[in-house]
């Protein structure tokens, strides 16, 4: 599965779609759910929580192992995905349609500058050798 | 970069499209797609494991049984009828846990252990050192060259007589636990599962061809992530996690093993004799929501403990645990397991969680 052209994506495996009223919806890419294997636990951040960009703000853990999600931007949280809670593997099985959590950004710019498809791709060959 | 030691079937994981992993220095298949799909293939199927990276030691000898009585824990008199097999603890003088193994009695003048991995270096090395002292006509020598192939599940007996010619005549009345040699193979009804099935050692030349074999036989092929939940669920330590040099088989749920009633002397009687541990080792599901993990501290109204192995059930689709608690918990009470910044309910159980296909608790 490659990477939607319409996402943008962190170095830390979090894809970020803008949605037409500013806000971003986020979730964990392709890569990243393919690498823990079976989720079991979501655990996302709660509505009006401030986030600062590159703070762990949700945990995803697989059988194997645990896992923490970045805010890829400063904002605050305006949406949780309650439908984790019963069905984590959602993520596995649609990781650009499981979304984690959803933010109002402090400021559109910063989303702007976070990696394109082809670049975040680069990171993840990178991370293969 | 360290090289990382591989086993015969490498090759044949990666073209099953396996995904491999360093396990403490092997190149090992983790999961080959879904852990928890492997897993129920096994409880409610059957599923085959390469294992050869534990490692078989041969003993051999006269005096060979009276040297084990001294050198493990648990007492090799239970053993009577030839391929018998018990499992047992290797203990220091201190009374710690050197490795956990299985013995197999063959003849009087020969008994084979199989050994962990990680491990294996270093019981062989104290095995020899032991021998040098008490023993020194005995010949003990390992195994490298063997592969194993681990086939387990509900219908994995079966698929085994089906995938190797002959061998139903020879291992349809191996009672559990007992072992079978056929040529040179060697055909044992044991398992890290807590599901019936075979643990197959061979000539590393045999093993891609027996597995695929199986694999023609619709046995699915199960990574090490799945042995981790299915041997968890089963109640059955993992060594380095739930035991290891820093403490004790009583304090590990172990002392079933550990014979001290008789009049038999066995390294490290002495020490767990005059040493009786303040803790134990107790199951934990968790009512809140989140995973259980290894290392996760433990608060309970008798003191602290430790969860020494952790995880997801796939059976009870529940988090469960094995912890190290003060005696004084007991089956039925709350404990609180620090997850993250938080405090989350937990309920202790008697353990095995699952087996046979089912859950327990």
């Amino acid at each position: 599965m490659s990477n939607p052209s319409n996402l943008k994506y962190t170095a830390s495996h979090e894809w970020v779609k803008t949605e037409a009223d500013g806000t971003i919806t986020v979730g964990i890419t392709q890569h990243a759910q393919e690498l823990l294997g079976d989720m079991v636990f979501v655990e996302a951040p709660a509505a009006g929580r401030k986030l600062k960009a590159k703070e762990e703000c949700a945990v995803v853990e697989s059988v194997k192992a645990a896992a923490d999600v970045y805010a890829p931007v400063s904002g605050t949280v305006t949406a949780a995905n309650g439908e984790l809670d019963s069905a984590p593997e959602a993520i596995n099985s649609d990781p650009y349609g499981a979304w984690i959590f959803k933010m109002k950004p402090d400021n559109a710019t910063d989303v702007a500058a976070l990696l394109d498809a082809a670049a975040y791709q680069a990171v993840v060959d990178s991370e293969a050798h | 970069m360290t090289t990382l030691k591989q086993t015969p079937l490498n090759a044949t994981h990666r073209a099953m499209g396996a995904k491999m992993v360093d396990f403490g220095g092997w190149d090992m298949p983790v999961n080959y797609g879904s852990q928890i799909d492997e897993h129920h293939q096994v409880r409610n199927d059957c599923g085959m494991f390469d294992v050869s990276h534990m490692r078989v030691v041969d003993m051999k000898g006269a005096g060979v049984r009276k040297f084990l009585r001294y050198l493990l824990a648990n007492n090799v008199d239970k053993l009577t009828m030839p391929g018998k097999a018990l499992y047992s603890a290797m203990l220091r003088p201190d009374g710690h846990v050197i490795d956990d193994l299985i013995v197999y009695f063959m003849t009087e003048e020969w008994f084979r252990i199989v050994v962990n991995a990680g491990t294996a270096d270093k019981d062989i090395a104290w095995m020899k050192a032991q021998a040098a002292a008490h023993a020194p006509s005995l010949d003990i020598a390992d195994h490298p060259e063997l592969a194993m192939i681990a086939v387990q599940g509900p219908h994995a007996r079966e698929k085994v007589w089906e995938a190797l010619p002959g061998s139903q005549e020879l291992s349809a009345g191996l009672v559990p636990f007992s072992a079978v040699e056929m040529g040179t193979m060697f055909i044992a009804r044991t398992g890290y599962t807590g599901e019936d099935g075979f643990e197959i050692m061979l000539p590393a030349k045999a093993a891609p061809f027996f597995w695929k074999t199986l694999a023609e036989k619709g046995v699915k092929p199960i990574g090490l992530g799945a042995r981790d939940t299915l041997r968890l669920e089963a109640g059955m330590n993992l060594y380095g996690q739930d035991m290891d040099e820093t403490v004790g088989p009583l304090e590990s749920g172990l002392g079933w093993t550990v014979d001290l009633k008789s009049e038999r002397d066995f390294i490290g009687k002495a020490a767990l004799l005059a040493n009786p541990p303040g803790k134990k080792l107790v199951g934990l599901v968790l009512l809140d929501r989140g995973v259980l993990r290894g290392h996760q501290h433990v608060k309970t109204v008798h003191g602290d403990g430790e969860i020494t192995s952790g995880s997801f059930s796939p059976t009870l689709e529940k988090s469960i645990a094995l912890a190290r608690v003060p005696n004084g918990v007991q089956v039925g009470d709350t404990v609180q397991v620090e997850i993250r910044d938080k405090l989350l309910n937990a309920k202790v159980v008697k353990y095995p969680f699952a087996r046979n296909g089912k859950g327990l608790i």
